[in-house]
């Protein structure tokens, strides 16, 4: 039992994930529906949005967050709502705030580092005298001279 | 007694690793041939060996012995033979036995086509690869052993996973494995030329067609991984940021670096200590990838037999071998001096500009991986970090990489004026924009994405196409020079070319997906971009280990019958698990993609279907990246040119 359990929320997610009768009729707010919950996660699955799993408590939030824009509320607001009752686990979009700066920024600081770096290395190669060619050990002059022989 | 005397050529193969990897470095130290020449017999003994582990575990699946404990939890007599072979592979025990049987296989492949291999780097090559076997080897032996016998056999098995009895699922952890363990091989040789104390053209003409082989394995795994989502999951997703996807992704990306940077090595002489360093660091990133999976450090879609225990071990394996190799590094970096001069504007600056794009892409993958772990542990917030991210933190490196790629492949080696390079790829430029303009124009009001990516597809495959125009020269005869051109230049092009209709279809995908879901009684007729859908019926079908209920819709265009699908709803009673089989109509521009759901109270069954724009062209452009590495691979001059310094060495001095 406890594997059909998981199977049903974990992995298999069979087929439906938004089911016909969530739909609301206001197709504009169906979108934004939508686009709220292919953001938030599946607290039950493994790195699922509630958009795309199959668990009741998905379908439970993805009711919610229909209710809360039906009766009015913005995209943020709904959000918030739901981050209010869950914590910021169900963002899958992490917030920027804090120590999450860190994680934001980490790409831009480290390709910043690697393009000085890089920089550095090549104005270094730009300037470099030439190598003198013949740096041959003596085991490959007298092959050289061999080869040169025949 | 067979699955003992597997067991028993495993604790053979363990002794033999123990004396590969010892015996040959110390000759190797000592300049003593005759321990230096154990390697090579050590290497093809320990293929044989785990072969023979291998082959007495398949043989319990085949036969269905159900006195073995991994053949109780993962098969059944009712499942069709190639899932009684593929369910070695499909779990933790197994897997780990294929994995450590790669190593061993490509130890051998060194042992026998290295043949131009001077003899203290071939040895000590060899006694690393040894000693990677042999940590695997203990790990599975201690921790894992797939040779469990049961007090009490059972009558019959738990069955495969049903999503794992799959063509395309089957296949992805073999080829995986080939690309995780062939970044091994790239590492014993970075670490046996740290020992040599010398890295030169030549060791990178070396270790290039194995990090190409394990980088076009990797290729075609994690294809097939993403094409099994796309069909089997049920709504088409094809890549879903998932720690264990990215653990695959990563070793891709350092490997398409290392790729480029080892080009560097042999003909240029720089980037030496990059270059080592990268190959170090890619085989790092398949441990990582190792241990994410069996850990459940990170809980994921797919980690598969987690444990603490056995993470433990891997992650000792991991932090062993990365000490060692990086301290290696350390004290020998000043060995790895760069000896070519080359200006900023050069071949040698784009393939560093590669480098940083994909290794910091490869970082920001790895950083957005494990920050959920990062965050709870020292700043106690519970956070997930999804798709969400990933697409907006790593796109633009690729955006960036596409840019710069087809200028970067023509540029000269040492010096380069940019301004003939632009004139040579002007029509593309031209011709690419206006694809852009077109799709921003006939698309309203939705996100930039469709435009760029196929902007940026156009750009990449012409350019591919002018780079590989340029090399035919002037005059007469251009076409007859074209199909003479050496065969790494059309694997750079085509693979090229590939990552180009790769990046169209993730876009178009992404940007102008249709979606209709509802409640479909027989004879309900759905209109999705042009194309009608028709339920005709619903009925039960009983497959060999599993019940389905299939439906059967027609699909057409305009009035014209386009075919019929099938779309499935399966159940499978001995793992007790229901899949979904969804139905494709796959076409060159588009795909239709039909899920059958549950049946609805009030009668009739709930129906998803898509249009899904240029999804092939995803899988076609990972195929056509593969391609071109093999093409690469079988170049001549791999296999002619790649003698020269071992000569150099056996000749007595006259």
């Amino acid at each position: 039992m406890r594997r059909l359990i998981l199977a049903l929320c974990v992995i298999a997610a069979p087929a439906l994930a938004v089911q016909p009768d969530e739909i609301l009729d206001d197709p504009a707010l169906e979108a934004r529906a939508r686009e709220i919950s292919a953001g938030l996660r599946c607290l039950v699955c493994r790195n699922e949005s509630i958009d795309d799993s199959n668990a009741q408590l998905a379908r439970d939030l993805r009711l919610l967050v229909r209710e809360r824009l039906v009766a009015g509320d913005t995209n943020e607001e709904t959000v918030d709502y739901i981050v209010a009752r869950y914590g910021e686990y169900v963002l899958l979009r992490p917030t920027t705030r804090g120590a999450n700066l860190l994680l934001w920024l980490a790409g831009p600081l480290m390709l910043g580092a690697g393009l000085i770096v890089a920089g550095a290395y090549l104005r270094r190669r730009a300037e470099a005298p030439e190598p003198e060619t013949a740096r041959l050990s003596a085991q490959e002059e007298a092959r050289l001279r061999e080869l040169m022989r025949e | 007694m067979i699955v003992e005397l597997g067991h028993f050529a495993l604790i053979l193969a363990c002794l033999v690793a123990v004396l590969q990897s010892t015996i040959p470095l110390i000759g190797a130290h000592k300049r003593w041939p005759g321990w230096m020449a154990m390697a090579e017999p050590a290497a093809v003994a320990q293929l044989l060996l785990t072969a023979a582990a291998f082959a007495a575990l398949t043989h319990a699946f085949v036969t269905s012995d159900f006195s073995v404990r991994l053949v109780v939890l993962n098969s059944h007599t009712d499942k069709p033979m190639l899932y009684k072979v593929t369910g070695v592979w499909g779990n933790h025990e197994g897997s780990m036995l294929l994995w450590v049987l790669i190593v061993a296989l490509f130890g051998a492949a060194v042992a026998w086509f290295g043949t131009n291999l001077p003899p203290t780097l071939k040895a000590r090559v060899l006694a690393v690869q040894g000693m990677i076997g042999l940590a695997f080897i203990l790990f599975i032996l201690l921790t894992s052993n797939p040779f469990l016998r049961m007090a009490v056999p059972p009558f019959n098995g738990q069955d495969l996973n049903p999503l794992l009895q799959d063509p395309g699922l089957a296949f992805h952890p073999p080829f995986l494995y080939l690309g995780y363990v062939g970044l091994s091989m790239t590492f014993s040789f970075a670490v046996a030329a740290l020992i040599e104390g010398r890295v030169d053209a030549a060791w990178g003409r070396w270790v290039r067609p194995w990090t190409l082989a394990a980088w076009v394995f990797l290729t075609i795994g994690i294809g097939l991984g993403s094409w099994w989502a796309y069909y089997e999951l049920g709504w088409g997703g094809f890549w879903f940021w998932d720690p264990v996807e990215n653990a695959s992704f990563m070793p891709w990306l350092i490997a398409a670096a290392l790729l480029h940077s080892a080009i560097v090595v042999e003909k240029r002489e720089a980037l030496k200590s990059w270059t080592i360093l990268m190959a170090i660091i890619a085989f790092g990133f398949s441990m990582v990838g190792a241990f994410i999976t069996r850990s459940g450090v990170l809980t994921s879609v797919h980690a598969f037999a987690t444990d603490p225990e056995r993470g433990v071990f891997l992650l000792a394996i991991l932090a062993v071998f990365m000490i060692g190799a990086l301290t290696l590094f350390a004290m020998r970096a000043g060995v790895m001096q760069a000896r070519g001069v080359f200006s900023m504007v050069s071949r040698e600056s784009a393939l560093v500009l590669n480098n940083i794009l994909l290794s910091v892409a490869a970082f920001v993958v790895f950083v957005g991986t494990i920050w959920p772990l990062v965050a709870e542990m020292a700043f106690d917030r519970k956070l997930s970090v999804g798709a969400p991210f990933f697409n907006a933190a790593f796109s633009p490196f690729m955006l960036a990489l596409g840019l710069v790629l087809p200028i970067g492949a023509m540029l000269p080696w040492k010096r380069a004026r940019l301004g003939r390079i632009m004139r040579a790829l002007m029509p593309a430029l031209v011709l690419a924009l206006a694809i852009g303009a077109l799709a921003w124009a006939m698309q309203s009001g939705r996100s930039a994405l469709g435009p760029v990516g196929l902007f940026l597809a156009a750009w990449l495959i012409m350019g591919a196409g002018i780079d590989l125009w340029s090399r035919t020269g002037r005059g007469q005869g251009r076409l007859a020079r074209l199909t003479r051109l050496p065969r790494a230049d059309w694997g750079k092009a085509v693979a090229h070319a590939g990552l180009g209709v790769t990046m169209a279809g993730v876009a178009a995908m992404m940007a102008w997906q249709q979606e209709d879901i509802r409640v479909m009684r027989t004879g309900d007729e759905v209109t999705l971009a042009g194309h009608t859908i028709r339920l005709d019926e619903v009925h039960e079908i009983e497959g060999p280990n599993y019940l389905s209920t299939t439906a059967t819709f027609t699909l057409s265009r305009g009035g014209r019958v386009l075919g019929q699908m099938h779309p499935e709803k399966r159940v499978y009673p001995v793992a007790a698990m229901p899949t979904t089989e969804a139905a494709l109509d796959n076409g060159f521009l588009r795909d239709i993609y039909i899920a059958l759901g549950d049946r609805q109270e009030g009668g009739g069954w709930a129906v998803r279907s898509y249009y899904k724009p240029l999804a092939n062209w995803i899988w076609g452009g990972s195929i056509l990246m593969a391609l071109g590495g093999f093409l690469s691979l079988s170049d001549r001059r791999f296999r002619v040119a790649a003698g020269a310094r071992r000569q150099v060495q056996g000749v007595p001095a006259e």
